[in-house]
């Protein structure tokens, strides 16, 4: 099955970049990318620029309205997200406990909608 | 009597609906597990044992019972459930097959095997909420009806069928899997899954028999079947301990009034004993498996609890409990421990713990209950009174309401 991974964390909760931290958590982020050998396969996965890029559009009876900022105004922000094809939900569950967003935010594990 | 066809001991002139009625009282669970097993899908199992049961009291009633009714209702609602699929559109008939090609592969003919383990896994699955896992296991494992269900939260029958449909969605929709959990999952899985005995459990105190279901009695039936079928695990040992040594003192904790009685003033001729030493042994079973756990640890503070003479042991339930927060350090837990303190004769110390938990308490009963009984013994009237009234207004089950008046009047003034 195929799930998607979001990422969610509050602004300035990881690690600040040049520390020694930032630079063992990229790592982490960069081990991902190998998934979990037979259960895990890692397709995809991005990180975002911060919120304050963001612009959100609306197309109300025929006209587009664009505004400054995000969807929703949350303390957690969206800031990466994976897609996986994982053997089941456990697995799924599996590696999105080792991202690091999991231990200073949170990560959501949905299924992908299949056609 | 002869050995019944449908399990039991059973008149020779049982109706098929009798037959039908004790078989899925009896065997539910396991023809689910069965079905699940081979449709990997939860409601469609639900639905195909719904029909084969409803053919069954056509065809039993007109051409009587037949060699083996379960083999039976496995058979008709495989087939059943083949048929909707096949119904279904030309994707389906795709699913149909598959389905066929892998039956083929684990077909055990008469011998239905016995696949409960992973239907309770699944039910008991932490993505899904704590409510849903009770109410799913209850329905799909133990055979409750919705209704039935429904009565023990107190919720509207289908408020309760929305919450079952929605947990079954979840199971099929999210990939959750029909397997028992390996090693790298295990421990937190499992805990997982007696957490949800141990809910039933309770919740057959509160709510007491519904429609002749005992849930306090399903839980314990739910925690004997995982320990036959996973044997030799320490937590599972200790679970069933746990509910054994408290299921032991059921006649004791009420009077003949349904009055709450606590345990130092139970009347032990009343406690089962059978079932206390029964509990004791599988206890010290699981101790000596060295694989400490929550629930093994709460199965001895109810074992020392329950001393049949002379007095309790008070320092070394306190210590149990302190031990416990090591596994569960919650506000509840801190509570246990305060009134372990207290009766250890330490009361001070046991007063300022409840007044250190106490912001995170203020809308739980006992908490009340045991701050009044603290201050009632500490000789400050007042404030027991204060606390007792809380205590009293919050209770939920009467007869705790009437003990807790009772001690409240018998405050000095």
């Amino acid at each position: 099955m195929k799930y998607m991974l979001t990422l969610y964390a509050a602004p300035g909760a990881e690690p600040a970049p040049g520390t020694p931290e930032f630079d063992a958590m990229m790592e982490e982020y960069m081990k991902l990318g190998e998934g979990i050998p037979g259960v895990v396969t890692f397709l995809a996965g991005e990180g975002l620029l911060p919120v304050e890029t963001a612009t959100t559009v609306r197309k109300r009876t025929g006209k587009v309205e664009t505004m400054d900022g995000p969807f929703a105004e949350t303390r957690e922000h969206l800031g990466g997200f994976y897609l996986i094809e994982a053997v089941d939900l456990d697995a799924a569950l599996r590696f999105a406990a080792e991202i690091p967003a999991a231990r200073y935010g949170s990560v959501e594990v949905r299924p992908v909608m299949e056609y | 009597m002869v050995r019944s066809k449908c399990g039991r001991l059973w008149n020779i002139n049982l109706t098929p609906e009798r037959c039908l009625e004790q078989l899925v009282r009896e065997d539910r669970g396991r023809l689910m597990a069965a079905l699940v097993s081979r449709l990997r899908d939860m409601q469609r199992a639900e639905d195909a044992l719904q029909e084969a049961m409803a053919s069954a009291l056509v065809h039993w009633g007109r051409n009587g019972l037949p060699a083996s009714p379960k083999a039976w209702l496995l058979q008709v609602a495989w087939r059943k459930a083949l048929d909707r699929i096949r119904r279904g559109g030309t994707e389906q008939r795709g699913l149909a097959d598959l389905l066929i090609r892998a039956d083929e592969v684990q077909d055990a003919g008469e011998d239905i095997p016995d696949h409960r383990l992973r239907l309770i896994f699944t039910c008991c699955h932490p993505a899904l909420e704590a409510k849903s896992r009770v109410a799913l296991t209850l329905r799909t494992v133990c055979g409750l009806t919705t209704g039935q269900i429904a009565q023990v939260f107190l919720d509207a029958e289908p408020t309760m069928g929305q919450r079952l449909s929605r947990a079954k969605a979840k199971i099929a929709g999210a990939g959750i899997a029909y397997q028992v959990p390996g090693p790298e999952a295990w421990g937190e899985r499992l805990h997982s899954v007696l957490t949800v005995v141990y809910l039933i459990f309770t919740a057959g105190y509160t709510a007491g028999p519904v429609d002749g279901r005992n849930l306090c009695e399903e839980a314990i039936f739910l925690v004997r079947l995982v320990n036959g079928l996973r044997p030799d695990e320490a937590e599972i040992e200790g679970a069933l301990a746990l509910l054994l040594i408290t299921h032991s003192r059921r006649a004791a904790r009420v009077d003949e009034l349904g009055i709450t009685v606590p345990l130092a003033r139970q009347n032990r001729r009343r406690w089962d004993l059978r079932m206390l030493s029964e509990g004791r042994g599988w206890l010290d079973k699981a101790i000596a498996r060295r694989a400490s756990g929550p629930f093994q640890i709460k199965a001895a503070i109810a074992s020392l609890a329950s001393v049949e003479s002379g007095p309790t042991d008070w320092p070394q339930i306190a210590g149990l409990y302190q031990g416990l927060l090591r596994w569960e350090p919650t506000p509840v837990v801190r509570l246990n421990l305060a009134v372990a303190m207290a009766e250890a004769g330490d009361l001070d110390r046991a007063l300022d713990l409840l007044h250190l938990i106490g912001p995170d308490m203020q809308d739980y009963q006992p908490f009340h209950a045991a701050v009044a009984d603290l201050l009632a013994r500490s000789g400050q009237g007042q404030a027991a009174r204060e606390a007792y009234d809380r205590a009293i207004a919050m209770a939920t089950h009467s007869g705790d309401a009437r003990f807790l008046i009772e001690r409240r009047a018998a405050l000095p003034d």
